[in-house]
């Protein structure tokens, strides 16, 4: 059981107070699911779709809606792996820790970018660029070991070669960064506070 | 239009390898040079260890290109297409000459995946140019009955390819057998088990194939509604999945009165999971299906009786429908020709690891995996030594080297402690840990427990606890014999397959390495130089030429040493990176 991923409850909640959530955008969702028989997962996975994440709020907002039950959202919202209750980086660096890429030294991979990000599995990064995961198997096994950035398969990766993908894409980001400064550094200040926050908490 | 066709290979594999921008460029010299050949696509071709891969085919032959990127396209297109001489150096299959890697085609028989790499997923009318939906068509225009249609599965002796190994066609019966106005019939496509990906490919290569399985299945137990449950790691095979529902209801393969059947309704829609091992569980499933945490129920009542909604439900995986269309048009016998008494048939494989022909393979079952490792594998990666084979991911087994003359039946794997499984075959070299393979699972299906039966959830932690220590060079005498015993207690307290088979890595590899286990708790050794905690790194004195280059790289400032001086590590200080180790160009460190 995934027990750690219950215990970061904390982060989420100080996000929610200071970011603004339009819940209207579920409407469209809730309206079209409605009345499907068993249409909680694609609930949850199409607001996630909206959000990046499930923000309680929104859980709130469809029980209020749907007359579906809090815990119920909850049990299934902490059971799949996919369901993430904090808000993640702008990109998601999934690290493919299958049989395959284990034997082919993926620890090392994630290691590596664990060192160059300063995260811990499955945190985001403090400038809310980048969440490092590890997954179960992303299927790509014969160009172990693998990783997934977005929708962007990298394979036959080092460590090093896995630092590079990233290094570059960060360069990328500061650069537009610069020419949209105001939009960023303001989800980056909360995000920060949040993650200040959480590791408080944590403690 | 001449008759030249370039066939790029579009799979989650290609795509990652760079196969989108080889087409694109394709598409980009075509346009701009005028040239005159079609372009089309297809899915995984198998040979995943090649990828990207281009095929082109002309009037002289069919040849297909390996390792294809943007430089390689432009020269092949220039000097196949425009001065019609193939590049030789980079062909890896052609039917004109023979190529070095003919063993891994020829030990193949294509039966679920005789279109993948073939048609355009996304074109029904290429899979219909193939004997698509003809199985169907058959059964509507010779009036099969459904009796019959349940007979044909059951004579050829199908078995399910998700790995339990039940027949289909007693699956099927079953679920005829059950009167009720609502039947499901369900395509289970959680395909999680770490290392495998063949239903992936079947998804993504020829959709087409597993609809038609499915409409056939329906029709034999009377559904008439199917729902494909697929993993939501799969974007690909989810995209291509509801354009091939989209055209089969276009074309009424889905619908009311399918191909005039009367009474024949039956609409598939897909539901993607979200994320959950234990969901692969047929009754697991069924509650994912219906929005609850995905928790197996006590069985009986089989889903056969009662499963989707409480409606009789038939579950069968990706492959075993994928077979169903070809065994109904070429006929029972003509599956039951290949495999052993007792396994029938072909099966899939990823071959993945330590191999230096990784892929998709697809073979006779009876072949042993020796053959499979060395003939269509071409043997292990640098020519190390091969030590064993991972079969069936997390509910499977290593099954050792010695042992490898073993033949890939249900019931031959399944001697060994290791089980069929979906079919992800690891292979593992000297320098894999078996200790550490057990570990890595347990640590898997530890997490994945859904948390219902006690053992599952508690023992697996407790194992998960005993293998971490012994990796880290904390075992106790008696820790192997406590790992026997809870591995016995879990499978026997456990509901469903995930608990009851979750010991079965720790199991096999102390039955065969046990020697592995004992070097780890008396010796804080890891034979096989994986085990970080337990390795010693130490300067070689007579090769050191004191470059400093380790010293210069070590990231705790463990190595001391002058100029041209032989270094030395303190071993206190030492993190067992290993950064020496790969930096020393000298061989002057050794690790033991």
């Amino acid at each position: 059981m995934r027990i750690e991923r219950i215990e970061k409850q904390p982060e989420v909640k100080e996000l929610i107070t200071e970011q603004k959530i339009d819940l209207k955008l579920l409407d469209p969702l809730i309206k079209r699911l409605s009345h499907k028989k068993g249409n909680l997962i694609p609930l949850l996975q199409g607001t996630q779709d909206i959000f990046g994440y499930i923000p309680p709020d929104a859980l709130k907002y469809i029980s209020d809606e749907l007359g579906l039950k809090m815990t119920d959202m909850y049990g299934v919202v902490t059971f799949y792996a996919q369901f993430k209750l904090k808000p993640v980086g702008k990109y998601i660096i999934r690290v493919c820790h299958g049989t395959a890429c284990h034997v082919q030294n993926a620890d090392k991979i994630s290691d590596d970018l664990k060192t160059f990000l300063e995260v811990k599995d499955g945190d985001t990064t403090v400038d809310g660029i980048f969440t490092l995961e590890s997954v179960a198997c992303l299927g790509c096994c014969s160009l172990a070991p693998v990783m997934m950035i977005g929708d962007d398969t990298f394979g036959k990766l080092t460590g090093k070669k896995a630092v590079d993908v990233v290094k570059e894409i960060r360069r990328k980001e500061n650069l537009s960064a610069d020419e949209n400064l105001t939009k960023n550094t303001i989800s980056t200040i909360n995000l920060t506070k949040v993650l200040k926050a959480g590791k408080k908490a944590g403690n | 239009m001449s008759n030249t066709k370039v066939i790029v290979g579009l799979g989650s594999c290609g795509l990652a390898a760079g196969a989108g921008k080889v087409y694109d460029e394709l598409f980009r010299i075509r346009e701009a040079d005028k040239l005159d050949f079609e372009l089309k696509k297809t899915s995984c071709i198998g040979m995943c260890f090649k990828e990207p891969l281009v095929e082109i085919i002309d009037e002289s032959g069919s040849y297909m290109y390996g390792e294809v990127d943007i430089k390689k396209a432009d020269e092949i297109v220039e000097k196949h297409i425009v001065n019609l001489s193939p590049v030789k150096e980079y062909i890896v299959q052609s039917d004109t000459f023979e190529s070095p890697f003919k063993n891994y085609f020829e030990g193949q028989v294509k039966i679920a995946l005789r279109n993948c790499g073939f048609i355009d997923p996304e074109s029904i009318e290429d899979y219909e140019a193939r004997n698509g939906y003809k199985a169907i068509k058959k059964i509507a225009e010779e009036k099969i009955s459904v009796q019959d249609v349940i007979k044909t599965v059951l004579d050829s002796g199908l078995r399910g390819r998700g790995g339990g190994g039940f027949p289909t066609g007693l699956k099927w019966k079953f679920a005829n057998n059950s009167t009720s106005k609502i039947k499901y019939i369900i395509c289970n496509a959680d395909e999680g088990d770490p290392g495998a990906f063949m239903d992936r490919s079947i998804l993504e290569g020829d959709p087409h194939s597993v609809l038609e399985g499915m409409i056939i299945g329906a029709y034999a137990i009377g559904a008439t509604e199917g729902v494909i449950y697929c993993r939501a790691e799969y974007p690909l095979a989810v995209k291509r999945l509801n354009i091939a529902l989209k055209q089969a209801r276009e074309k009424g393969y889905l619908g009311k009165d399918i191909l005039g059947i009367e009474g024949f309704d039956l609409d598939i829609y897909v539901k993607e999971g979200a994320g959950a091992f234990v969901c692969g569980e047929e009754t697991a499933l069924i509650a994912s299906v219906e929005g609850e945490r995905g928790m197996p129920r006590k069985r009986p009542p089989f889903p056969a009786v009662s499963g989707l909604w409480k409606q009789p439900t038939n579950i069968n995986n990706v492959e075993t429908y994928a077979n169903v269309p070809w065994i109904i048009i070429k006929g029972a016998q003509a599956f039951a020709k290949y495999g052993t008494e007792k396994s029938k048939g072909t099966k899939v494989f990823a071959l993945t690891g330590k191999i230096k022909y990784g892929g998709l393979v697809e073979v006779p079952m009876g072949v042993s995996i020796r053959d499979i490792v060395y003939k269509l594998g071409g043997g292990i990666t640098g020519d190390k030594k091969f030590k064993a084979v991972q079969l069936g991911g997390p509910s499977g087994g290593c099954i050792p080297e010695y042992l490898s003359d073993t033949l890939v039946d249900y019931d031959s794997v399944t001697a060994t402690g290791a089980i069929m499984g979906s079919g992800g075959m690891v292979v593992m070299d000297e320098t894999t840990c078996m200790v550490d393979i057990a570990r890595f699972f347990l640590d898997f299906t530890c997490k994945e427990s859904c948390g219902k039966c006690t053992f599952c959830r508690l023992g697996t932690k407790r194992m998960l606890e005993i293998l971490t220590r012994i990796t880290n060079g904390e075992g106790k005498e008696g820790d192997i014999e406590k790992l026997e015993e809870l591995a016995v207690k879990i499978k026997d307290g456990s509901l469903c397959g995930l608990g009851q088979t979750a010991p079965n890595p720790v199991l096999t590899t102390i039955k065969y390495f046990r020697d592995e286990y004992e070097a780890h708790i008396r010796d804080k050794k890891c034979p096989a130089l994986n085990c970080k905690k337990l390795l010693t790194y130490e300067v070689i004195s007579e090769n050191c030429t004191g470059c400093m280059v380790c010293k210069k790289n070590c990231p705790s400032n463990a190595i001391e040493g002058e100029k041209k001086q032989v270094h030395f590590i303190k071993q206190e200080l030492c993190i067992k990176c290993g950064e020496c180790f790969t930096r020393c160009k000298f061989n002057a460190i050794k690790v033991f």
